[in-house]
Formats: structure tokens, sequence, C-alpha cells
């Protein structure tokens, strides 16, 4: 038996909460060469590395980490990047505490915690980006046969790296002007820069992957051309149609959706107004509804944009909110607010249409429901306001339905999302695959990119005609 | 796809007519249908309409009122736009009607045209009311006289048609002609007047296109919402095109304004690099 590991895992800088507040730059700096050969001494190398089983896409965890040990730092490059085309995104903005992590044995001692796999993943994949010049990227040879892919988001990414790797043309077609879909468009800035996305992108289009940006499909390009121009395709449009609550007061001015409000921050530079053209509400009392990770996005970037006071409403409590524990303690380190079984019920504005308070209502927890979590239930006569000039909703996401439904005999489920197997991605459409938060609704980035490379795997195998749920 | 500038024409004080090179819109656009155009990497992404068609390229007609429209009134010829999303949006419903009304307002007359180009195609007798604040802002005139059966204008100070607004030139029609649909495009307080009077003339449907504030322009923020018949509809892909008797006018007019100090600040600053913008 090894001696036991250090308990607690080797801190990473930060920025302090009272400086990171007024900035947009990363709040979690990363670890040093030594800091991070020292923490994957932690790791205990386990024969049945229950770790790997954590990770959707399944990276050879111990074999990474061994060669971080040992300082051999361009292996363990090979070695991550053989099972995840986005290495860096993941390392920042997965919840490892709900996966690789929390099948960690070292995190199983008591009063010990997990070998911190994401840091050391993102230590990896940022050291490549400092060390590593002219990466020679050796490409399969060419089977001509051609795929596109739908959405440039990290299902779209993975799916398209994947099948380039085995030597299939790739399209991928994008609406908006910057490849990346919610890594560019709604994951903030503090949490992942988004110079590290576009070096990420970099690595995809030098597998001889093609992006097409502003090319909305079912506008731009027809969904009968890509039947008839590509050999296969898979949908990775996400899950990007916001939800509103549709109280009353819903169009006044200062009520964004979670989307708008982060796509103006994010993609747009609006926190760089006016060096950007694109504005933003700047406001002093804000208001955001949920208890995702969208919402402490939004929260955040709030607080950033210069609040005073930002305050999160969620229907549950603490223990339901399903956003990432990391997040929210960020977010009451940097003063958020929150406010438990709460709920709008409508919003109030003066006579120019201007927001200028919430209508809430108390809630309190019933019996469980089908998730398993208490059922919210609205207290009679307990209603009160909170003032405010912004509200942002982040209360989850529907299917575009809009792209969908030029898709003749796609199935679809009664949420709107595609219908596809589970194991292989194959949708009731010939020759249509389909993955991430358009099949699962709103789910994590990793799972997204897990069913990205699933659906890869399982074209390929089409392609090469040993696979055929058609027939 | 290389969004160059191949043509610029002046049509009136601070409104210039684009030809940009784009062989994708080129060959996909239909008319009622818009472009997201972003001019340059710090730019903002902004909603045109498509006004016109041709081999490689296409047609766009730009008015001044802000920093962005302002950069790209100024931007020559030879010269790119950085991004072009599009086409985008629903294209306009065109059947045989018979008689159709046309009401075109200031830089909404552009986007008139190519749906009254499609309604010729099916045959419908035209019958147009184009107006601007003076004659210089009545626009694209003799290309719509080659289209139109009937054709009025309005100026708000009388020098060029009759004195008043368009909805004067809906009465006028109305006094000769049964009209069952009309279409209406021009700033969103002539769309609101045009639906009122069109529902007091009996005129069953009248077609506005709205321009509400867009960011991405395919429906994944609802930046653009409206309400119609009651309803949240997204301008960018349940429209842009609506019922005008069934808009909430009084709430998209105040959308519309939420940026308006920001707006300023970004013009003001523009304006002090570059000088005086009176010639535009």
């Amino acid at each position: 038996m090894a001696l036991k590991p250090p308990a607690k895992k080797v801190r990473m800088k930060e920025q302090e909460p009272q400086e990171r507040i007024h900035n947009f730059f990363e709040v979690a700096l990363g670890y040093s060469e030594r800091e991070a050969m020292e923490e994957a001494k932690r790791c205990l190398q386990c024969v049945h590395h229950p770790c790997v089983s954590g990770c959707p896409v399944g990276i050879d965890i111990p074999g990474f980490i061994k060669k971080i040990k040992e300082n051999r730092f361009y292996e363990a490059v090979k070695i991550l990047k053989y099972y995840n085309n986005l290495p860096a995104v993941c390392g920042r903005v997965c919840p490892q505490e709900t996966q690789c992590e929390a099948k960690c044995v070292v995190g199983k001692i008591p009063g010990s915690e997990p070998v911190a796999i994401g840091r050391l993943e993102r230590f990896v994949a940022d050291w490549e980006a400092v060390n590593v010049k002219d990466n020679q990227i050796e490409l399969p040879e060419n089977k001509n046969k051609k795929v596109a892919v739908i959405g440039s988001g990290p299902a779209g990414l993975t799916a398209a790296a994947d099948l380039a790797k085995q030597g299939y043309v790739v399209d991928v077609f994008e609406a908006l002007h910057k490849p990346g879909g919610v890594l560019v468009y709604g994951i903030p800035e503090f949490r992942l820069p988004k110079s590290i996305v576009d070096r990420e992108i970099a690595y995809i289009k030098s597998l001889s992957v093609r992006i097409l940006v502003n090319t909305p499909v079912g506008r731009a390009v027809t969904v009968e051309e890509l039947l008839q121009n590509y050999d296969a395709i898979f949908i990775g449009v996400g899950a990007g149609t916001p939800k509103f609550m549709n109280i009353p007061g819903t169009n006044l001015n200062g009520v964004y959706s979670a989307n708008e409000f982060l796509t103006r921050v994010n993609l747009m530079k609006a926190y760089l107004f006016p060096e950007f053209d694109t504005p933003i509400r700047k406001g002093k009392k804000v208001v955001v509804v949920g208890g995702g990770n969208v919402a402490m996005d939004a929260a955040r970037s709030a607080l950033r944009l210069g609040a005073q006071e930002v305050t999160v409403i969620y229907r549950r409590t603490e223990q339901e909110m399903p956003a990432r524990k990391e997040e929210y303690f960020h977010a009451v380190e940097e003063g958020v607010h929150f406010r438990w079984l709460t709920q709008p019920i409508e919003y109030l504005g003066d006579e120019k249409g201007t927001l200028i308070g919430v209508r809430c209502i108390t809630m309190e927890l019933g019996e469980p429901d089908k998730t398993g979590r208490r059922k919210p239930i609205p207290i009679e006569d307990s209603d009160f306001v909170i003032e405010a000039d912004t509200v942002v909703e982040a209360i989850g996401t529907d299917a575009n339905r809009f792209l969908l439904n030029q898709f003749k005999g796609l199935s679809i489920n009664k949420w709107g999302y595609i219908v596809a197997d589970e194991q292989t991605g194959a949708t009731t459409l010939k020759k249509v695959f389909a993955g991430g938060d358009i099949v699962t609704g709103a789910a994590t980035v990793i799972e997204a990119m897990g069913a990205g490379k699933k659906a890869a795997y399982w074209i390929g195998k089409y392609l090469e005609g040993e696979f055929n749920p058609w027939k | 796809m290389s969004n160059e500038i191949l043509k610029k024409t002046k049509l009136a004080p601070q409104v210039y007519d684009f030809i940009i090179k784009n062989e994708e819109i080129a060959k996909r656009a239909k008319p009622g249908q818009f472009v997201v155009v972003r001019i340059r990497e710090k730019g903002e992404r902004i909603p045109l309409t498509i006004a016109d068609t041709y081999e490689n390229s296409f047609r766009m007609v730009v008015r001044a009122v802000g920093k962005t429209t302002y950069e790209l009134c100024m931007m020559e010829e030879g010269q790119h736009l950085s991004d072009i999303a599009g086409p985008l949006g629903n294209p306009s419903e065109i059947d045989y009607f018979g008689d159709v009304m046309l009401i075109g307002g200031g830089v909404g007359i552009a986007t008139l045209l190519p749906i009254a180009k499609e309604l010729k195609r099916f045959n419908n007798r035209l019958h147009v009311i184009l107006g601007g604040r003076n004659k210089d802002y009545v626009i694209m005139l003799e290309e719509f006289e080659n289209l139109c059966d009937e054709l009025i204008i309005t100026t708000d100070d009388g020098s060029m048609g009759i004195k008043g607004v368009v909805t004067d030139g809906m009465d006028l029609v109305m006094k000769n002609t049964k009209i069952n649909i009309a279409w209406a495009v021009g700033p969103t307080i002539m769309m609101k007047f045009c639906s009122i009077k069109a529902k007091e003339l009996g005129i069953e449907k009248i077609w506005v296109s709205l321009n509400p504030i867009m960011i991405d322009g395919t429906g994944m923020c609802g930046a653009c919402r409206v309400t119609v018949d009651g309803k949240m509809k997204f301008a960018c892909v349940d429209g842009p095109e609506f019922d005008g008797e069934k808009v909430d006018w009084d709430e998209l007019l105040k959308r519309l304004s939420q940026y308006r100090d920001e707006e300023e600040i970004s013009f003001g600053k523009f304006k002090e690099q570059v000088g005086d913008l009176s010639w535009l």
C-alpha cells in the first residue's frame, strides 16, 4: 500500500473576489508545472481506474496524469487529445464533481478530496498552447466521403474532429459569425476565455474541418441540399430557443432572456461598449430568475457590468439548485444574493415601458416529483416586490423547431427534441445522426461532446457499411 | 461569399443603395427576407432587408441613423463587410389577390420593391402609395412607376405629390378601388397608423414588416419578440411580416427605444472621430 496522499487538492490560484468583480478576466488562474506535478502525485494509479467511467468521452485519466507526474507533459498532451478534442474547455467547464472526480478513489478516503482531474486536464492543454509550436498533425488517408455537421457547438465540433481523424471530409454549418456555440455566446469570459475557444477551434480546423459561418441551415442552405450532397449528416444545433415565464410585463424594457443577455456580453462583447458597438443595459439592481449554471453566469456577468445588487431568485432551495457548486460558491464570494423559494409572478414597469420591479410569490416544498426533487408550491397571499431595473430569465431553453420541421421523416419527441438512439445517435431518418442538447434537452458541454464522439464513431461504421439501422 | 461592395449609389440625403457580392444570398433570397450584417470585427449585428438579387450579388438600401449605419454608408466600393448571414426570415406570402395596396415610407420603400415585383409577377394590380419627408426622400420612384397601376406620392411638406401622409393616400385609393389586402413598410409609427387606417377602411389584411431590435436573427435570443394577437412571437423567425391589425404597436415602439442612451453615446463618440457628417 502506497503512502496516503495529501488529503486536499493542490490549491489553484484565483483572482480575489474584490478584484475580479470589476473585470471579465478568468477567475481561476491554473496550475504551475510544479503544482501540477505535485497534484499528479496524489493519483493512486488504480488498476481499475473508476474515474474513466465517470468521463463521458472516456479519457485515459491515470495515463495522462502519470505523464504529468513524470514531467513528460508532451506525452500527456498526446494522450488527452486522443480522447478529447477540447481539453482546455473541458478542464474548465466540466462538472467534474459529478463525473470523473466523483468516481475517484482518493475522494472516497474519509476527509480526503478527489484528485483534481479537471485542473490537471486544463494544465496540460494550456501547457501545450504555450510550449508546442507547429504541432505536426498526421491526417489519415482521405476516404472521399462527405459529412455535414449542423451546428458548431461542443457536440458538432467533437463529431467533426473525430470524423476528420477518421479520414472523412467534414463541413460544419454555423448560423452565427463565430463557431463554438454555447462556448462563445453562453459561457462568460471569466470562466472560459474566448482566446482558448479560438485556440481549440483552430486545432479542429487544422484537422481539415471546414467551418462555414453565417450559414443558418434551413435558410442559407436547405436540408434537401444537405441530404443530396453529403453521405451523412450530424445535427448538433443545441437547444437554443429561450423559454420565457410569460408572466405579465415580460416585454418591458429591461427584461432579458439569459440567451440574449449572455450573447450580448460574450459574443458581442457588450461589456466593452462603446469600444464594441453592441450595447447592454448596465442595471443597478438586477434580478436573475433560475438556479442553473446559466443563472450563475448571468448574475456574475451583471455584477461585472457594475450592478450594485444582484439577486438570484430560485423557486426551490439551495439543495435542489442544479448549478455547479463551484460556480455557486464563486457567486456567493462575489456578493450575489440568493432568495430561495421565490418565484416571479409579474414584472412592474413605468409609463415608458421600463422595468422597475418584480412581484414575487413565496413557495414551499411539497412531495418529490419525477426528478426526485421536491416540488415547489406557491403560498397564497405571500407576494412581495423586489425593486429591479434589469431581469434576466434563466429558466431553460427549448428546441429550435424551425430547422427540425424541415427534416421530413425525423421523429421529434413531445418536448420537441430529436428522437435518436442513445448508443449510436442514429435518428429515424436515413443517414441522419444527432446529439447534444437537441436530443437530451439542455445538459452539459461534456455530455454533448460525448454524444458527438459516439455519433462520429457510428457515422464512421455506417459509412464503412458495417452499421445500418435504416435497412 | 466575399461581401464586397460592388456598387454604392446615393439615393437621398443619408440614404444609400448598395450592391453587395454574395452568391449564396443572391441565389436563395426571396421577397420579404433580410440579412444580418456585421460590418467589422468590433461591430454590432444589424438586420437589413434584401431589396433585390442579381446573378452573384444582392441589393440593400441603408439609411444612416446611428453609428453602424453611418459607418456603413461611409464605406466605399471595393471594401468588404465582415459578416452577412442570410437570407433570414419568412418570405412574403405572395399570390394572386387582384387589387393590392402597397404603402412604402422612407427607406421602407426599398423593402417594398421586391414584394411589389413579385406581386406583379402574379398579375396583381398594384395601387402604390409612397411617402417621404420631402421629395428627396421619395426614393426608387422610376422603378415603381414601371410596376404600378396606380401611384400616389405623399410628402410632409407638399414638395411632391399630395401634401400629407400615406394614410391620406390610402383614403384616395379606397375611393375608387375595393382593396382586401395591403402591405405597409416603413417607420414603425407609420406602419401603426396604416394598420389602424386599414381597419377603418375595412381592408381585411395589412402585412407589415417589423423591424425590432435583433441580435442573432435566428431565433435563439428573443430580443426581437413582439406581441401579435396576444401571443409572443420572434420577428426574426416567425416574421418579419405580420398582420398589422394584430400587432401590439405601442409595446414595439417602447422596445425600439430601449437603447436610446447607449445609441447616442456610441454615435456621439463616432462623430467626435469623423467630424461633420451632414455631407453624407
